[in-house]
């Protein structure tokens, strides 16, 4: 076991809420919106006489879908509104798919919320640029939805998204009302597509260069593949923004989210605790490193 | 012709380069416009240009009988287009049309060649220079290609 980790029952974590981290509390499905083919957003509510709990920006819950199992999923709704947990999950196995089954008023579990945050109050005043890949938009959601409600206290705020094609566009309808009422500067680019495309068509990276931003001022989230992670981070970089001010988002095989089990362990960090947001100069030589 | 120097000058593609080579690139070089909709070239015809987008926006596609036209790169003010007038036979690979009006410089291929291989200093600052457009042409390609959005293949929950 890690230096410093508790042992369950013994000296058990607390989660930031008070409540026993590792009891799944009664929630049930207030609606289920289908983005894509295979993913879903699910609007959550507790059971009548269970009280909902503040969240951050870029934190998860654990999903437990009764009889099946549990999985790791980040809040995407807005902070603001944290009596509706909203989380978007992607149906590629049996958790996900026994989520996406459920149906309005469908009962599950959640433990949470966990994890660290995307640094929103310290990126006042800067220029802010998220960059997300396929479903990584999902955990940026919430700290798009707090820097768009404080927006006078940010310079300018660039949303730079890649995903396979443009059918596989996450939350379409809202960015098109944030991109039209908001001071948010949308790009969006997928991997491919057929003519009736009228956007951009190349990887997420390639429009790194192309925005205005004020690199010695910005601070970068970034969230998706952690290949394409790993690529954005150098064009950042390339552009100026260094790495203390370029944040990450790590997926790892999350189980306790406590950092206990030690699934999720990268070298001295457990995602789970630790992350799963992180600046990009305290992981940057762990995520290179093959063998953790 | 000439005129176009000051302007070409301005562009990160030909930073660093000497007035008197950016001179002899300036010889070959035009202003053109498409239309939106117009073609800017197609598979298999002679590669005699590369483009430098000043305004507007041009669709690079991939013909596909059983899917159409697939658009796999597109491209905007500021990026350059086109590199097959470099590499023999000088065909195009790909088609390409302008998704909105569109104005760029054209620069002429053939012309450019000529001039390489009279001038090596010019066809080495030339060769490096689009060694850098066709690495990160490649980079592009291979995230592609990696299909990084699909679902993941290990660990599904």
């Amino acid at each position: 076991m890690t230096s410093g980790a508790a042992v369950v029952g013994e000296d058990r974590p607390a989660a930031p809420n008070g409540a026993d981290p590792m009891r799944p509390r009664p929630y049930r499905v207030q609606r289920i919106e289908h983005e894509t083919s295979d993913t879903f957003t699910m609007h959550l509510v507790p059971e009548v006489g269970h009280a909902t709990f503040p969240f951050r920006p870029g934190q998860f819950n654990m999903l437990y879908a009764p009889g099946v199992g549990e999985v790791p999923i980040s809040i995407s709704g807005d902070p603001s509104l944290p009596q509706v947990l909203v989380h978007t999950t992607r149906a590629v196995g049996a958790v996900t798919k026994a989520l996406g089954r459920l149906e309005k008023g469908g009962a599950l579990g959640v433990r949470g919320p966990f994890g660290t945050a995307w640094p929103v109050e310290e990126a006042e005043g800067s220029d802010v640029v998220f960059v997300a890949g396929g479903i990584g938009l999902a955990p940026l959601r919430p700290a798009l939805h707090h820097v768009l409600e404080h927006r006078g206290r940010y310079g300018r705020v660039v949303l730079l998204y890649g995903t396979r094609t443009p059918e596989d566009i996450l939350y379409a309808k809202q960015l098109r009302k944030w991109r039209a009422e908001l001071d948010l500067d949308v790009h969006v680019t997928v991997d491919r597509a057929t003519r009736d495309w009228r956007g951009n068509v190349g990887v997420v990276t390639t429009l790194i260069s192309r925005v205005p931003f004020e690199a010695r001022q910005t601070v970068a989230l970034v969230c998706g593949p952690e290949v394409m992670m790993r690529f954005t981070v150098l064009e950042l970089e390339r552009r100026g923004v260094s790495a203390d001010r370029i944040h990450v988002s790590l997926e790892r095989n999350m189980k306790c989210a406590v950092g206990l089990c030690g699934h999720c362990q990268i070298g001295p960090l457990f995602v789970c605790r630790d992350g799963p947001v992180f600046p990009h100069a305290r992981v940057r030589d762990l995520v290179s490193v093959r063998e953790v | 012709m000439h005129d176009l120097q000051p302007l070409l000058a301005t562009h990160p593609f030909f930073a660093g380069l000497e007035p008197t080579t950016l001179a002899l690139v300036a010889g070959c070089a035009s202003n053109v416009k498409f239309d939106a909709g117009q073609r800017v070239f197609k598979e298999g015809e002679e590669a005699n240009q590369f483009y430098i987008v000043r305004q507007g926006r041009i669709a690079v596609e991939a013909f596909s009988p059983t899917h159409g036209p697939l658009v796999i790169q597109t491209v905007e003010e500021g990026d350059i287009l086109g590199w097959s007038w470099l590499v023999a036979p000088y065909k195009w690979r790909f088609d390409a049309h302008a998704l909105d009006l569109t104005r760029a410089i054209a620069l002429d291929g053939k012309c450019l060649r000529e001039k390489c291989e009279t001038d090596h200093d010019l066809g080495y600052e030339l060769l490096k220079r689009f060694a850098n457009v066709i690495g990160e042409r490649l980079d592009a390609t291979r995230l592609q290609l990696l299909d990084l959005y699909a679902a993941p293949a290990g660990r599904l929950k």
